[in-house]
């Protein structure tokens, strides 16, 4: 990964209008942003139904799309974002944050939800689940690299995620915590981009036999 | 930074999690053959201790956000409920039943209690 030092200064240091600029961005955001949350109630329903209905289309589009989604914010997200992130002046780095984060906020979980539970039931319906598969081996590497996505997804990802929003909405943020939680949250979806790498690889493996 | 010494409950979440993870793969890599269901509840059995072991261990804890931990985690509890009836609906969708649903279901319920706690923890811990 490029360099994602994240180097804020300390407040007693910053010029006022920084910390004026970061004040203005505090109140201005939602943590959760509840004009997606209809969104996200749509999408989780339409995944409900192409589950119940079973049906070959509705899978393979919800699975495709979103798993398509899901790799190109990870590769995104660790190799443009991040380190873009990593060399913006602290106050425009709270400006992106406090636009970026709440809507990955329910971009992410909806996404890894969609893809994970369509791909699955993709699968039960092609037969690629099968331990008889012919290509088996490929769909069992394919478990345990979304596996290691997971656990980083779940236990750093969306808690660093949380807290770096949390912090922000504080009278005042303390901006070493700020620092530590991005360069958790940019490390952790390089990381994620990466093994999204190993997944396109599997996945066209799995497509072609 | 707040240098409050801590348990460690960000890495036994991600091992209790990464436990979960193991015994789902090692189910869904036999499917639909029957298999010895020992090694899952194993591995199911480990990860529920760790999330015993981090709640009593983050309980300890004096001068805690316990406020900011609740006001936290029942909003976390919420989404990762939804995602974890998501899953098991898949699951009773696809005919699963007997001891491999039970399996799968506590291993959903562990993973719908940890990662709330890690959400909470991490907000929490810097309050």
């Amino acid at each position: 990964m490029t360099d994602t030092t994240v180097q804020l200064p300390q407040p007693s240091v910053r010029p006022a209008h920084a910390d004026a600029s970061a004040a203005s961005a505090r109140l201005d955001f939602e943590v959760v942003p509840l004009k997606g949350l209809p969104i996200v109630a749509v999408i989780l329903t339409g995944l409900v139904v192409a589950i119940a209905a079973n049906k070959l289309w509705p899978l393979v589009f919800l699975h495709v799309a979103f798993g398509a989604a899901w790799t190109i914010v990870d590769l995104f997200m660790g190799f443009v974002i991040g380190p873009m992130m990593g060399k913006l002046p602290p106050p425009a780095r709270i400006q992106v944050a406090t636009r970026l984060m709440p809507k990955m906020l329910l971009i992410m979980p909806t996404v890894v939800t969609v893809t994970l539970a369509a791909g699955w039931q993709l699968g039960t319906v092609m037969g690629t689940v099968d331990s008889s598969y012919y290509n088996h081996g490929w769909v069992v590497a394919s478990y345990i690299v979304v596996g290691f996505m997971a656990v980083i997804a779940l236990g750093l990802l969306s808690p660093a995620n949380v807290a770096v929003l949390m912090e922000l909405k504080k009278p005042k943020p303390n901006p070493q915590v700020i620092q530590s939680l991005m360069k958790r949250f940019i490390f952790a979806a390089g990381f994620t981009g990466t093994l999204q790498i190993a997944i396109l690889v599997i996945m066209t493996r799995i497509r072609v036999g | 930074m707040n240098e409050r010494t801590l348990p460690p409950v960000t890495q036994l979440g991600m091992a209790s999690l990464a436990l979960i993870v193991a015994g789902g793969i090692y189910l869904a890599s036999y499917l639909p053959r029957q298999v010895p269901l020992t090694p899952a509840i194993i591995l199911l059995g480990a990860s529920a201790l760790l999330l015993v072991v981090n709640l009593l261990l983050l309980g300890r804890v004096g001068n805690f956000a316990w406020g900011r931990f609740v006001a936290v985690g029942k909003w976390a509890l919420l989404a990762y409920t939804i995602t974890a009836g998501l899953i098991e609906f898949a699951f009773l969708r696809d005919g699963m039943s007997g001891a491999p649903l039970l399996v799968l279901t506590l291993s959903i319920i562990v993973y719908a209690v940890h990662v709330p706690v890690l959400i909470a923890f991490t907000v929490a811990r810097y309050d």
